[in-house]
């Protein structure tokens, strides 16, 4: 595969006095979709919220293409190519999904560019254009979720970070969502993925770090990592 | 697509225009049904006698006589409270908190619109006998100056006593706001004590606005009553009803607009867009403070003296519109400015007739803060919010 194009260093992030990461240190190579799986509180999301500048760790480095970003503005980052689709999909409620997407696309100036992007998501998700002038939060949830990945979209990023995507979805939903993400990526779209749905996570995914209580307590191929007794017993169910 | 762009953008500059027109007849019709009704109850007792002793006519012809004069200037003073109501209504939406200091960035505006009214008068650039086109262009400038005056002093305030609180418990950049509010009359009074030795200041008489145009007279017992407006009030209601349909396109229809509800609506996603939240929240105080501003030189124009505590009660009231309208919501704003300014001069015009002089045209505030007590505890979402903390 090709080069990094994000790379953790020994990441501690706080939020107050609790330590949520204790030192991650992960990477993703241009063209993969990386996913990281663990339990409630494992510092997944912790993990994507200091990748995009939410959260600024105390300790350690973020790089983006060798460049750092640790203590860089989330809306700079975003500039520089790293798309978060947040935890709880973050659709703004009040505001159209046309609105909403544009949003997105908030980053990019040319109108022309902004219509193809649209074009392009309304493909993905047919359904986004049926309900283009509703009110987001009036979305159902399969529904507010293609719209937090539309919207992740518009704006082209280079590496897309999802925060489990499949959430409160209904299977054929989960499905769905997964195609669209492998999809995306054979288009040339780096993925960070973070799921508890560690199945579905681990049959699309390339590699996949696993976490937990901060730490990253293992890393391997997603196939290696299937085949892990203990990610089997702990993440996927089979004794 | 080009045509039907533009049909869209039409939309939101008549959609504004449409609803001020809607509120403004409603509640005028509202109100005078009320007081009507009342009028005519009042008629057949003591209160029906002492009109008819004193005017020659009967307490409901003297109403009906009275009532257009009353919305105008009613209309008149709703348009002022809404342009202020909105910088409360803003910066709550974005922020989730009271602004306090509003009202002395209305003074702001008040002051430096005047200050430069009163120079250019010392100067005999002003006079009553000059061209009235010159006289608007002066007054324009006037009230540019007042605005970006006010707006800055917003960003200004915003960046030095709020920004360092955000993220703080929600009632400290409250204290906060109410500090600045404090510092900000003084340091007016300060200022306007060492440079010009007064506490009032008065704006110049020029132009035709203090002209009143009529419009014929209706018949009061022996005599006559003309009909009739200042050339002032149309002014403030066409700068305000201008400024509001700006601001409501801007913030319906412009890319900033919708950045600006986006970091209303959840701040953190707004950043993962590529918004920078900071200079969206900078933006808000600099619109909701040259609104402000705005509104500060229209309000001298129209009352004609201020002092530096002049902020007060119109900063309050507006924020009693704001309530009532329901914060954080922009058509609720005006909505609550139009009714409240209204609901004001009818109290200040009747209350003494329907009460035989018992109680004049002074306590009329009570019922502005009545409003407030009411909304606050039958409706604290305000007539047009959804819930608490529903945002515009």
């Amino acid at each position: 595969m090709g080069k990094r194009i994000l790379e953790l260093d020994n990441v501690h992030s706080y939020y107050g006095h609790i330590h949520a990461l204790k030192g991650i240190s992960l990477y993703v190579e241009e063209g993969e979709i990386v996913t990281m799986i663990g339990a409630n509180g494992a510092g997944k999301s912790t993990t994507l919220r200091t990748i995009s500048g939410l959260l600024h760790p105390r300790e350690g480095t973020v790089k983006l293409e060798g460049e750092d970003i640790t203590h860089t503005d989330p809306h700079l980052i975003v500039y520089k190519g790293v798309g978060h689709v947040p935890e709880g999909r973050g659709i703004f409620p009040k505001l159209t999904v046309r609105e909403n997407l544009e949003m997105g696309a908030f980053t990019i100036t040319d109108p022309n560019k902004i219509q193809q992007r649209l074009e392009w998501v309304f493909e993905l998700f047919p359904r986004l254009k049926e309900r283009l002038d509703q009110y987001g939060g009036t979305l159902s949830g399969g529904e507010q979720q293609m719209l937090a990945i539309g919207r992740g979209l518009m704006q082209h990023p280079r590496i897309l970070m999802l925060d489990e995507p499949s959430m409160g979805l209904a299977p054929v939903l989960v499905e769905l969502i997964f195609d669209i993400i492998q999809k995306l990526n054979k288009e040339g779209v780096t993925i960070l993925l973070v799921e508890q749905n560690a199945h579905m996570a681990l049959s699309i995914a390339h590699r996949g770090y696993v976490l937990q209580t901060g730490n990253i307590v293992l890393t391997d191929s997603a196939e290696k990592l299937k085949k892990n007794e203990m990610v089997q017993k702990t993440y996927l169910g089979i004794e | 697509m080009q045509r039907f762009l533009k049909s869209i953008q039409l939309r939101e500059l008549l959609r504004p225009l449409g609803q001020m027109i809607a509120f403004s007849l409603g509640s005028s019709a509202v109100l005078s049904l009320i007081i009507i009704i009342l009028a005519l109850i009042l008629d057949q007792t003591a209160v029906g006698a002492s009109t008819m002793a004193r005017f020659k006519v009967s307490l409901f012809s003297y109403t009906i006589v009275n009532l257009p004069q009353v919305l105008i200037d009613g209309l008149t003073l709703g348009f002022v409270y809404a342009a202020i109501a909105l910088g409360y209504t803003m910066v709550y939406g974005v922020l989730e908190f009271i602004n306090f200091a509003h009202s002395e960035i209305f003074a702001i505006g008040a002051f430096v619109g005047v200050e430069i009214l009163i120079a250019l008068k010392g100067r005999e650039i002003l006079s009553t006998e000059m061209s009235v086109g010159n006289a608007y262009w002066w007054l324009i400038l006037a009230l540019l100056a007042g605005m970006a005056a006010a707006g800055l002093a917003a960003v200004v305030v915003e960046r030095l006593a709020y920004r360092p609180l955000r993220g703080a418990p929600r009632l400290v950049p409250l204290i906060s706001a109410i500090g600045v509010s404090f510092f900000l009359q003084d340091a007016i009074r300060l200022i306007e004590s060492i440079t010009t030795g007064q506490f009032h200041r008065i704006i110049p008489t020029f132009g035709n606005f203090d002209q009143r145009l009529t419009f014929g007279s209706m018949p009061l017992g022996a005599g006559s009553i003309s009909l009739g407006v200042q050339i002032k009030s149309l002014i403030v209601i066409i700068a305000a009803v201008v400024m509001l349909i700006g601001l409501n396109y801007l913030v319906n229809a412009t890319k900033v607009g919708k950045a600006i509800r986006a970091v209303a609506q959840d701040r953190a996603t707004a950043s993962l867009m590529g918004i920078d939240v900071n200079h969206i929240i900078a933006l808000t105080f600099l619109i909701g403070g040259m609104l402000g501003g705005a509104a500060g030189v229209l309000y001298a124009l129209k009352f004609t003296r201020i002092d530096p505590f002049v902020g007060f009660f119109p900063g309050l009231k507006a924020f009693t519109a704001a309530v009532l309208g329901g914060i954080g919501n922009l058509t609720g704003a005006l909505l609550g400015g139009i009714v409240l300014g209204l609901l004001e001069t009818f109290a200040g015009t009747f209350m003494s007739i329907f009460t035989m002089g018992a109680a004049g045209a002074e306590y009329k505030d009570i019922f502005a803060f009545s409003i407030l007590i009411l909304v606050l505890i039958f409706r604290p979402h305000g007539l047009m919010g959804e819930n608490v903390g529903q945002k515009a």
